[in-house]
């Protein structure tokens, strides 16, 4: 991929091939093997079987089902704005893709390597608000339009703590560059000891549990899912929707929990690394070639760990109410994340 | 009492106020509010009712329920049917319980008669009873879950239940609409290997009660969504005619069950009713949730005396009754189910009027619904717990 990119291309076919690499390389199979694994997995905890017809057990239901949706009519809702209507799905997959690119799984295999990763993962996260938001306007339905308004609120909310459990991570590495923050996590160490290296999941756990509740909400599961609530909302902004575009939000979902289990593996998790002390490295350029090839599926491995966590909060808890939801944010997820930053900001000057 | 009453009045001033208030800043904003339906097709509507509710933001300004989408007109449909035949009617009507639907029937009829069931048949009538509260109520803390937006209570209430329904169908013959009472009986006795078998499920009754309270009561967030949200006090509850739950959890230590003297077994048996001083939707859950767990203690007591000899006492082959008016209720998984027979003497009622539970329990909607937000619209119809049959019949 860098030998490709590294070849005398337009910057826009360059930038066409990344996305369309994080498409094909991360989302599908990522979306794929997590809907199954957490389908399957929700059903046990629900005492039944799932899926269990289309393909060995129940292995193909993804392809079922994308196989229905395509086939169904595509509504719009006559008094919806057509073209906004039609553009918001797309604009709340796109802050999908738009994440994946910044992710690093392996010491070369990246798609792009920023020096403000951190900073562009934020940003581009925000996006699928805008998307919703407008999924929510443009349907002509009272029930969306209350889901849209609440997703707006709750977005934005959560983007801050989000942003601050992150900047723990950053004082810690002292970079914003994702690769940057692995090879901090795995060449550290702990007062002296480098057999783990230094997951920040250790010296920030305050910030990693901040960012999975931030993440809970920023992708509307359960016990943040007022905007979708089903009995509450009727599905909120999602409920005009049909056929493919409803796909679409509804990959979105599931590839967006993935990616930001990536996320969280990259800041918190030491990502696709292993601790440089087991094999004696002491930079980036002394890491082998196999990691390439062996840190995917060391991110994979985190990755499903994280998308379980997510999903197995959310169908184990109860649903809050939009101001309940606020009141947390303001009153007890800001504050801690600011306190977590003050600490973290003296222990490093400390040490 | 006093207490009660000045707390309603502050809630009206505070709710005048706030009116006005709104009205002020309508006249410089100009906002209007916004008319939500909430049915008659949604899915926390239980069926088809409808509830209007005029929304300010996402706060709730007036709502009504508007009901009658499901009438099926049972009430005249019994004017030309036989007795017999007016069970496999009133099934229908709460369909998550329907075999308590039969007794209170039943038993009107066998009073203008002036006869009553055999000991076995008495009995036998309060355990199926029982068990269709099981059936009911269980489904109804599954269905909770789902209210609030926490999906795997409602699986687990479905596993659970399964067993309780194979004991009616093993007895009966029907899982939702057994059809089994009968004047001065029963159709049949209880199968082979019922009493051992119910004795198992009673007790994974009880432990789903408890893994209940673990996954769903005992949750915080759960706790932050019902606790103080829809507060009935005592005597609005009582002046709107709630019934069942709805009103032992305003504090009001009433079950028919108990303070009433029919031909059932209930009197022969310890047990407890459970009130709470609350009134709010977690008292109206919790109980609910106390009584299923106490429904299975009554049906072990039940099951360790239950007597011996007929199911069926002598009746005439055609039933006709004599002329004459009764009136029998019972405390059914809803609330107060009763109904009022007039027989002029003929092969069937010449009236019947069905007083069912949650057409009364949901006509507190507009009164409780003032001022709340759209999601404790939703976790108080919940707590309320209607079914759909039960208010249109």
């Amino acid at each position: 991929m860098n030998a490709l990119l590294a070849a005398d291309l337009p910057y826009w076919v360059q930038s066409l091939l990344r996305v369309l690499g994080g498409l094909v390389a991360v989302l599908l199979p990522a979306g794929t093997i997590v809907y199954l694994f957490l389908f399957k997995m929700m059903s046990f905890m629900q005492s039944r079987l799932g899926p269990m017809e289309a393909g060995p057990y129940g292995s193909m239901q993804l392809f079922a089902e994308v196989g229905k949706w395509l086939q169904k009519e595509d509504i719009t809702p006559a008094r919806a704005d057509r073209t906004i209507f039609k553009i918001a799905p797309l604009v709340v997959l796109a802050s999908t893709f738009l994440l994946v690119a910044v992710v690093p799984f392996g010491p070369d295999a990246w798609f792009t390597n920023f020096e403000a990763g951190v900073f562009y993962m934020l940003a581009v996260s925000s996006v699928s608000v805008l998307g919703i938001l407008i999924a929510g306007w443009s349907s002509a339905n009272k029930y969306s339009l209350l889901g849209g308004l609440r997703a707006a609120g709750q977005l934005i909310a959560y983007e801050l703590p989000m942003v601050l459990a992150v900047i723990g991570v950053i004082i810690q590495a002292g970079t914003m560059n994702l690769q940057g923050i692995v090879v901090a996590q795995n060449g550290g160490e702990i007062f002296g000891w480098n057999g783990l290296g230094n997951p920040y999941i250790l010296t920030q756990f305050t910030g990693f549990i901040i960012f999975m509740i931030a993440v809970q909400a920023e992708l509307t599961q359960t016990p943040f899912d007022m905007p979708i609530a089903e009995s509450e909302l009727v599905s909120g902004y999602m409920t005009e929707y049909s056929g493919f575009r409803f796909l679409t939000f509804f990959i979105a979902e599931f590839a967006t929990a993935g990616v930001f289990s990536l996320i969280a593996s990259v800041l918190f998790l030491g990502g696709w690394g292993v601790p440089f002390a087991w094999f004696d490295w002491k930079s980036i350029d002394d890491i082998s070639d196999w990691m390439n090839v062996v840190g995917p599926l060391i991110m994979f491995t985190k990755m499903m760990v994280l998308a379980f966590i997510i999903m197995w909060v959310r169908f184990s808890y109860p649903r809050f109410r939009e101001d309940q939801l606020q009141r947390f944010a303001w009153k007890v997820l800001i504050p801690i994340s600011l306190v977590n930053i003050m600490i973290t900001a003296i222990l490093k000057v400390a040490f | 009492m006093t207490s009660t009453e000045s707390l309603i009045d502050r809630r009206q001033l505070a709710y005048i106020a706030s009116q006005a208030a709104d009205a002020r800043l309508n006249v410089e904003l100009e906002t209007e509010g916004m008319t939500l339906n909430i049915g008659p097709q949604h899915p926390a509507t239980h069926g088809t009712l409808r509830i209007i509710a005029h929304l300010d933001g996402e706060q709730v300004v007036w709502a009504e329920p508007s009901c009658g989408y499901m009438h099926r007109g049972y009430e005249k449909l019994t004017e030309v049917r036989t007795y017999p035949q007016v069970t496999s009617l009133v099934n229908r009507i709460d369909w998550l319980g329907s075999f308590a639907n039969e007794v209170p029937f039943i038993l009107a009829a066998e009073k203008l008669m002036g006869i009553e069931a055999p000991p076995r048949a008495q009995w036998i009538r309060t355990i199926l009873f029982e068990l269709s509260r099981i059936a009911n109520v269980s489904l109804f803390l599954g269905d909770l879950g789902v209210q609030l937006g926490a999906v795997t209570p409602v699986f687990m209430a479905f596993r659970d239940r399964e067993h309780v329904l194979n004991l009616i169908e093993a007895t009966t013959g029907g899982r939702f609409h057994p059809n089994f009472d009968r004047i001065g009986g029963l159709k049949d006795d209880l199968p082979a290997g019922f009493i051992d078998e119910t004795r198992a499920v009673m007790k994974t009754l009880r432990n789903f009660c408890t893994e209940m309270e673990d996954l769903l009561f005992g949750n915080e967030i759960f706790q932050s969504r019902t606790r103080g949200i829809g507060v009935i006090p005592k005597d609005i509850a009582m002046q709107y005619g709630l019934s069942g739950a709805n009103l032992r959890a305003s504090g009001v230590d009433w079950d028919l069950r108990r303070d009433q003297s029919l031909p059932m077994a209930w009197d022969k048996v310890d047990w407890k009713v459970w009130t709470h001083p609350d009134g709010d939707s977690f008292a109206r859950c919790w109980i609910r949730l106390q009584e299923v767990r106490e429904s299975t203690l009554i049906v072990d007591q039940l099951l360790n005396n239950i007597p011996s000899g007929p199911v069926m006492a002598k009746v005439p082959r055609i039933i006709k009754v004599p002329e004459g008016e009764a009136w029998v209720s019972t405390e059914n998984p809803l609330g107060e189910m009763g109904y009022y027979v007039v027989s002029k003497g003929d092969l069937g009622p010449f009236r019947t009027k069905i007083r069912s539970a949650s057409f009364n329990n949901i006509s507190i909607v507009p009164w409780i619904l003032k001022g709340v937000y759209v999601p404790d619209i939703i976790t108080i119809l919940a707590s309320l717990y209607f079914i759909l049959g039960d208010i249109d019949r």
